[in-house]
């Protein structure tokens, strides 16, 4: 059983590794493969595209789910192991959209559907094939090793992610072939390891056995949806079950280290050792969880864990964005006068005498905390610049003392064929007006940055809560030959439909709320939707599924 | 609880087209309210979320109509009670 388990838990935290780097990526990916300043736009696209691969999940459960109830488990996961790698190292070649323009992020989009297509098909032929191996009293813990993978590949997913930026440098790591691209190749070795050790498992017993007497379905897609008596099954499990743990589950990994880096503006590195460290820890909670539904029935821990992320996902998040607010803190140094990052001005396209220039400064705190903060002032100048030459000269107001100034020469950031006049200097400027400065990035001071990593950990237990039991839940839901099939469609419409737009909807709801009036928005509007969707599963599962362990899945 | 099931299939029935009409409300507001540069991004945004959110909605009206007729008054204990195939 260990070796069985191994074989498919090594293979499984593979496909979720692959599947999970382009969403860490997202940020970096979004400036390599779509145009330069698209801002959120470029990101949302990113994230839709990471969304794509979500949504094609279903189509794959169906492809693959039925090549695994006619032909067999193994073969069936050892092809979608050979499409998720390649196209995994593949992403990893594509140049960025500066080199070949709109061909990369179509490229990249296609790649990724096949990531999703082949997920599709993985994660249903793990879980049954560990499943149909595991003695029924221990079923819930067996299946709960496949459980830990996901969380575990998105944990190697930042591990190495962490690993490789750190070594390299900001600059290097997000250049067109810097290191961002290092974790698409890394999957290929990974991928070499799991064939060669998937290659030495046997085919699942039960498989064989229904197999050997002639009684495989013949056309798995219509007995598991053609038929009102397992199709009103398949509907329980989304509606029910799978449709509230996606939820949970997105919303307590991915949406949270979105909603820290993003929102909360906390800095890349310690946005993801936040979630490293909370992922450390919970791990272990899916067997624990996973065991305890052998003994108490898979039903009531699921439905606690829902009900928990319900009522806490507000109260949480906006304590995230508290305890990283400069209003609580108390300034300790201004660091803007040692600061040596250079002021960069651009020019402001629609109106050519204004120019727009950018200062970056870093504020210390009494609690150990550095915001960098991004201060823009407007230059108003006396005649238009365009068809001028290229250099600016400026002063800008000490941040103590607006009536002392630093003289600085920027260098001038614009577009192809405009430039600016020849020696533009204060006397130039007609007026000036500046607005206060915008944090940018922050690193968190040590109390802050645990208490972020308790609170993404009890997200985390939320998580383990809904998942642990699922696999083993699902697979006494549905009968041997179709059950590949079966349980692998509302598996990837609950995850990848429901949970995987979690980031992306989230954002989009955010952006909605966003107003000339309000032009941050209500940053805490996003959890509306996972709130919404668990809620309703809540309501349904605690209402229509029973909480029995069904001791032969034999059949 | 059954006569709680089948009265709640009735909200599910009314729940999935309210779901439909809602998002093809706010579709229509969000793509006419965009601006002109970013009016084809939006307009994607929204065809994938109908795309995807439509047959979900189906598949709640058919959860609903289930309900109603009492065919999850009582859940399948073996595979031989699934019988219909």
């Amino acid at each position: 059983m260990g070796f069985i388990i191994g074989a498919s838990s090594v293979g499984t935290l593979i496909e979720w590794y692959d599947f999970y780097i382009f969403g860490m990526l997202a940020t970096t990916i979004s400036k390599q493969f779509f145009p330069e300043d698209s801002g959120t736009s470029a990101l949302l696209s990113t994230l839709a595209i990471f969304a794509a691969g979500f949504i094609v999940r279903p189509f794959g459960a169906l492809v693959f789910g039925r090549l695994g109830d006619l032909i067999g488990r193994k073969y069936t996961f050892l092809l979608t192991l050979v499409l998720m790698g390649g196209s995994t190292f593949a992403i990893g070649l594509v140049p960025g959209f500066q080199s070949i323009g709109w061909a990369a992020p179509i490229l990249v989009l296609v790649l990724r559907l096949v990531q999703g297509l082949a997920l599709g098909g993985e994660y249903g032929g793990a879980a049954t094939y560990v499943a149909e191996h595991a003695p029924a009293h221990r079923r819930g813990f067996w299946t709960s090793w496949i459980q830990t993978t996901a969380t575990l590949g998105l944990f190697l997913a930042l591990g190495i992610i962490i690993l490789i930026r750190q070594n390299q440098g900001v600059e290097k790591f997000t250049s067109e072939w810097g290191g961002w691209r290092y974790p698409f190749w890394i999957s290929l070795l990974l991928v070499i390891v799991s064939i060669v050790i998937r290659l030495r498992m046997s085919e699942s017993p039960m498989f064989a056995k229904v197999k050997a007497e002639g009684k495989t379905s013949t056309n798995p897609l219509k007995e598991s949806f053609g038929h009102r008596s397992n199709f009103k099954m398949v509907l329980l499990a989304l509606f029910g079950a799978v449709m509230g743990q996606g939820v949970v589950w997105y919303t307590g990994q991915f949406y949270a280290q979105s909603f820290i880096e993003n929102v909360c503006k906390v800095n890349f590195i310690d946005s993801r050792n936040i979630l490293l460290i909370a992922i450390l820890f919970a791990t272990p909670f899916f067997v624990v969880f996973g065991t305890l539904s052998d003994k108490i029935g898979r039903k009531w821990i699921m439905m606690l864990g829902m009900l928990l992320g319900i009522f806490s996902y507000r109260p949480i998040y906006k304590n995230f964005l508290e305890w990283t607010s400069a209003a609580n803190k108390k300034e300790m140094v201004d660091l803007a006068n040692t600061t040596k990052a250079p002021s960069v001005a651009a020019i402001d396209h629609k109106d050519k005498k204004k120019v727009l220039v950018s200062t970056k400064y870093d504020t210390a705190y009494t609690d150990g905390a550095k915001f960098t903060y991004t201060k823009t002032d407007t230059l108003h100048l006396v005649s238009d610049y365009a068809g001028k030459t290229a250099s600016i000269g400026y002063i800008i107001p000490k941040k103590d003392d607006p009536l002392s100034y630093d003289t600085v020469t920027a260098k001038v950031k614009v577009a192809t064929g405009t430039t600016l006049p020849d020696g533009v200097t204060y006397a130039s400027v007609e007026k000036k007006s500046a607005k206060a400065g915008v944090v940018v990035e922050k690193s968190l001071d040590k109390n802050t940055f645990w208490k972020l990593v308790f609170f993404v950990f009890i997200q985390i237990i939320f998580v383990t809560m809904v998942y642990g039991p699922i696999a083993a839940f699902l697979v006494e839901l549905f009968p041997t030959k179709i059950r590949y099939t079966s349980m692998s469609l509302p598996y990837h419409i609950g995850n990848g439909v429901f949970g995987g737009l979690v980031p992306f909807l989230g954002t989009l709801i955010v952006e909605f709320t966003k107003t000339d009036a309000n032009p941050a928005g209500d940053p805490l509007a996003g959890l509306w939707y996972p709130i919404g969707v668990a809620a309703l599963c809540l309501i349904i599962g605690v209402i229509y599924l029973r909480n029995k362990i069904d001791t032969d899945v034999m059949d | 609880m059954n006569a709680i099931k089948r009265f709640l299939g009735i909200i599910w029935m009314l729940l999935a087209p309210a779901l439909v009409g809602f998002m093809f409300w706010q579709a229509a507001e969000k793509i006419s309210k965009a601006s002109a540069a970013t009016k084809s991004n939006v307009t994607l945004q929204w065809v994938i979320i109908l795309f995807i959110f439509i047959p979900i909605c189906i598949g709640l009206l058919i959860f609903g109509y289930y309900s109603v007729k009492g065919y999850y008054d009582h859940l399948p204990e073996s595979s031989a009670e699934i019988t219909d195939y």
